[in-house]
């Protein structure tokens, strides 16, 4: 029976709780603009910084961006929502309270993929603590000062069903929520910035039961990396106590990075009773259809739907089509290199190289191709060319090279370079040259040995100065030693 | 002279300095010399300086009293609160800053209970206030220091706020007009909360006409406070001398049980009045009126004790103990707050607990619907309610503070109706044990003109001669 225990497979049961910086221009519910590393203290008022007196004022541009976010994740939107007073002490929060939503959320029941949505509501951000001393936590602080440029900075926080089963899936749900948010221009979405949290609820269960574990709470995990690892950490932790004989209990979870340790957060930083209270300060959120017209008209298409046209209409692979859908800048670029080259083009090979030579080019970790020279008429050109057997791949890159550098006509920076292909007796003199000059290549080619063909494709490039085609210089080579063309 | 300023009504004072018969300085100066030298304890801070050149507008110089609660931008604001000891607020109160504007000035800061919690201004963290027409009793509250600067000269009229019966309560034992008007017609922007859903802003005058005039320079709605409606129409300065055609209810829920007989005589002579001025009066039923005050009790408290968190000694205020986090708020909260306050945080922290909140503050909430029904229910059969403002005349200093359910019956006729947003007036119709009676009239939501003509008449017909002996 034990033993039953010990090797019986286990199935995570992972929900996500997300939150999201919105970037308005302008805070929660007072009119400071939001802060990106300004000194701290100076994007403050008396309403954030929960002055007596002072009263919140919903900020026209978040219910914007959260109505859209609402129903980009196919949400039912709530006609009336309520904001509540979500009440706990702490340094962070001025008020004493949070200003959040409980009961009636914005939005709630929707889909990303195949994860489904719990909710989606709006609230404010809690400002920033710094703790002197040595463990970066208030307990054992030295001393902690408070930065209220973060608060108040509008939050949507999106609660997803326990749909998710690993901490791969998790990672890679989270990227397309992240593409997807990004595309709606609703926020920077940067996980290392903070834009972006992520917590995760895992339990684990018998694998094929439909009765839910204990779930544990886990914070701090601030970068995808780091989810995939703290999930799987966590996964593994729970299976050694169940296996072991032990019961999981419900606790919050602090994941430290630097060490993978996962440590319980102290009881009185979690023990909350939030006496929530509806917001007597606001009035119900109650958008108009002249809201919903609004919010509805500013969805674009989103990564999902453009990786599957991207697959169907212009039969790209799966990676590369999701490639170009998650990175929106690039996709347009490649979208406006393909229309650029008309029926004739290929969408194939210039997906190929909009995603591998272009890319590579651009440097950065997140590059917008229409900030570089290349205009996406040149880079249809180029492929096209290629195609056309114009210029060799390698000569190719090269004039890729320039166009990143210098922008430019493809077919001007062939003739100028002198980068047309090599071909006829041209050609024939260098590789009969390069296979005079590499006898034990040839002879070992003769014997069979394949790859004994680049020593004499190399010579030939270095020859030509990369103009020749592979294909063609193998061709001439059996050509020469009696083969069959092939 | 000061003798014959004194005399002017606010609105009379606003039409001689209007006229150039009446300087703004010699008026501020009479009151600041006044309300500087005063001895009831009724300012807590008083302007040192003739404020420099006024706004141009109707109010042009008038000086106004302004209770504590509201801020005003660089002076003392602190809510009657030791915790708020010594903050000046960085901005200025929508109300105050809408009667700058028409020209008034601001004359000082009026002593108050603690957040305004309490009826006979005992709460306050800085001392009570007497009561002009007898020393030994309170002016009722919470603003008391509002209505008793009123009372005895030493203001030509004041602002104050109502969440309980706040203004009407102090104005009845004063001797005075107060009015709550319907909730959102005056911004609760600056106005330091104590229960978000009730407080509203007023004025407290001597007579009905200035407080029309007052008033109308509060209201409007205002972008900084989303509840915040203004009124759909003006308010007029009041005319009428007869009541014919209007239609009066007098609910025995808020007129029987509880009343003191001196109380009782001086309302049932008012309601004759009105008869012999033309309205017609009936019984009318006000079912649930009698669990307003446990209504009241359980709303209130919970959301002060939301409200209230933010006194926590980290970003302005006073603070107390330095060792770690807890005993920063544990013991600056200890020290700030005063019994009556941390009484009703207790309780709304209570009313609001997880599994406690539906039997309480939910509960609370569905009662205060029903409240609402009745009223609407009445005022389709009548135009306006009449009671007593209060049970009692001014009582004795000290004579409550042990009994805190004593004192909260203090508001048992004026709590039901800003726990239906209504707007109410108190004018002064008599006098028992030598101390003056309050009249209450209630009206529906934005019937604030109806309420002032009505006001008006019975005032002129009653001739209440309304001075205290002044020093």
């Amino acid at each position: 029976m034990a033993d039953a225990v010990a090797e019986r497979a286990y199935e995570p049961v992972i929900g996500l709780e997300i939150h999201v910086q919105l970037k308005t221009r302008t805070k929660m519910f007072c009119g400071c603009e939001l802060s990106f590393g300004e000194d701290p203290n100076t994007r403050t008022c008396p309403v954030c910084l929960g002055h007596p007196g002072t009263l919140p004022v919903t900020n026209a541009e978040a219910v914007h961006f959260a109505l859209m976010i609402g129903m980009a994740l196919e949400c039912e939107l709530a006609p009336r929502s309520i904001f509540h007073r979500k009440n706990y002490f702490y340094p962070d929060l001025p008020k004493g309270y949070q200003i959040s939503q409980y009961d009636v959320p914005l939005a709630s029941g929707g889909r990303l993929g195949e994860i489904r949505i719990h909710r989606v509501h709006l609230e404010e951000d809690a400002a920033k603590l710094v703790h002197a001393g040595t463990s970066g936590r208030i307990h054992s602080a030295e001393a902690s000062v408070v930065d209220f440029n973060r608060g108040g900075t509008p939050l949507v926080e999106i609660v997803t069903e326990p749909d998710v089963r690993s901490a791969a899936q998790a990672k890679e749900w989270l990227e397309l929520l992240q593409a997807t948010l990004r595309r709606l221009e609703v926020s920077d979405v940067r996980m290392e910035e903070g834009s972006l949290r992520c917590d995760a609820n895992v339990s684990i269960r018998p694998a094929g039961e439909a009765s839910l574990g204990t779930k544990t709470e886990l914070k701090n995990m601030n970068s995808f990396r780091f989810l995939e690892r703290g999930v799987n950490a966590e996964i593994t932790r729970q299976e050694e106590i169940v296996r072991s004989g032990g019961e999981v209990v419900q606790e919050t979870l602090h994941y430290d990075p630097a060490t993978g340790v996962l440590s319980p957060l102290r009881s009185k930083e979690e023990a909350h009773d939030y006496r929530y209270l509806p917001e007597p300060d606001l009035v119900p959120l109650a958008p108009t259809e002249e809201m919903l017209a609004r919010a509805r008209a500013a969805l674009p298409e989103l990564p999902a739907g453009r990786a599957e046209r991207l697959e169907r209409e212009l039969a790209l692979p799966p990676d590369v089509a999701k490639l170009l859908a998650f990175r929106t800048e690039l996709g347009d670029f490649y979208e406006a290199t393909v229309s650029a080259g008309g029926p004739e083009g290929d969408p194939r090979a210039i997906a190929n190289w909009v995603t591998g030579e272009l890319l590579a080019r651009l440097g950065d970790a997140d590059p917008d191709p229409a900030q570089s020279k290349v205009e996406p008429a040149s880079l249809a050109a180029l492929v096209a060319m290629v195609r056309e057997g114009a210029v060799a791949h390698s000569a190719a890159k090269e004039v890729l090279d320039t166009l990143v550098a210098e922008g430019g006509d493809p077919r001007e920076i062939v003739e100028s370079k002198g980068l047309a292909r090599a071909g006829g007796d041209e050609l024939v003199e260098v590789v009969e040259r390069a296979m005079a000059a590499q006898a034990d290549a040839v002879e070992k080619i003769r014997a069979g040995n394949d790859k004994a063909m680049g020593a004499i494709i190399g010579a030939v490039m270095r020859e030509t100065k990369g103009r020749a085609d592979g294909g063609e210089v193998q061709r001439l080579v059996r050509e020469r030693l009696g083969d069959q063309p092939g | 002279m000061s003798q014959a300023v004194l005399e002017l009504s606010a609105a009379q004072a606003a039409a001689q300095i209007r006229g150039g018969e009446l300087a703004a300085e010699e008026l501020f100066r009479v009151y600041r010399d006044r309300a500087a030298a005063e001895e009831l304890g009724a300012f807590l801070w008083v302007a040192e300086e003739v404020p420099d050149a006024p706004a141009d507008g109707p109010l042009q110089g008038v000086p106004v009293a302004v209770k504590d609660l509201f801020c005003v931008g660089d002076v003392p604001s602190a809510a009657g609160s030791r915790i708020l000891e010594g903050y000046r607020p960085p901005y200025t109160a929508t109300a105050v800053e809408r009667l700058l504007l028409a020209g008034a000035t601001v004359l000082g800061k009026t002593n108050m209970d603690e957040f305004a919690m309490g009826s006979s201004n005992e709460n306050s963290g800085f001392g009570p206030v007497r009561n002009p027409w007898d020393e030994t009793k309170v002016p009722g509250g919470s603003s008391g220091g509002s209505a008793a600067a009123v009372a005895a000269g030493l203001a030509p009229w004041a602002i104050g706020t109502d969440t309980g019966g706040s203004i009407r309560q102090p104005a009845s034992l004063c001797g005075i007009v107060g009015m709550k008007p319907t909730y959102g017609a005056v911004s609760r922007y600056g106005m330091i909360a104590f229960a978000s859903s009730l407080d509203q802003a007023g004025p407290l005058t001597r007579d009905v006409t200035d407080c029309a005039l007052l008033l109308s320079h509060m209201v409007g709605a205002d972008p900084c406070d989303c509840t915040s409606t203004g009124l759909p129409e003006d308010i007029r300065l009041p005319v009428a001398e007869r009541l014919d055609g209007l239609r009066f209810g007098v609910p025995p829920e808020l007129t029987g049980a509880g009343v003191d007989p001196g109380v009782k005589v001086v309302f049932d002579a008012t309601v004759e009045r009105i008869e012999q001025l033309g309205g017609s009066v009936e019984p009318v039923a006000l079912p649930h009126a009698g669990h307003a005050i446990a209504a009241y009790y359980v709303i209130a408290p919970a959301e002060a004790s939301a409200n209230l968190a933010r006194y926590d000694g980290v970003r302005f205020g006073p603070r107390a103990g330095h060792t770690d986090l807890l005993s920063l708020y544990e013991e600056t909260r200890e020290e700030g707050f005063g019994t009556e306050v941390k009484r009703r945080i207790m309780l709304g922290t209570y009313a609001l607990s997880s599994g406690y909140y539906e039997a309480y503050y939910g509960r609370a909430q569905r009662v205060r619907t029903k409240i609402a029904d009745d009223f609407r229910a009445a005022f389709e059969r009548v135009d306006l309610i009449v009671t007593p403002t209060s049970p009692t005349v001014a009582f004795g200093l000290g004579e409550r503070t042990e009994d805190p359910l004593a004192m909260y019956l203090s508001d048992a006729l004026t709590v039901p109706m800003p726990l239906a947003g209504l707007p109410a007036i108190s004018i002064p119709t008599g006098m028992s044990d030598g101390l003056p009676v309050g009249f209450q009239i209630a009206g529906p939501a934005f019937s604030e003109n109806r309420i002032l003509e009505a006001a008006h008449a019975i005032e002129r017909a009653v001739g209440f001669d309304g001075a205290p002996p002044r020093g």
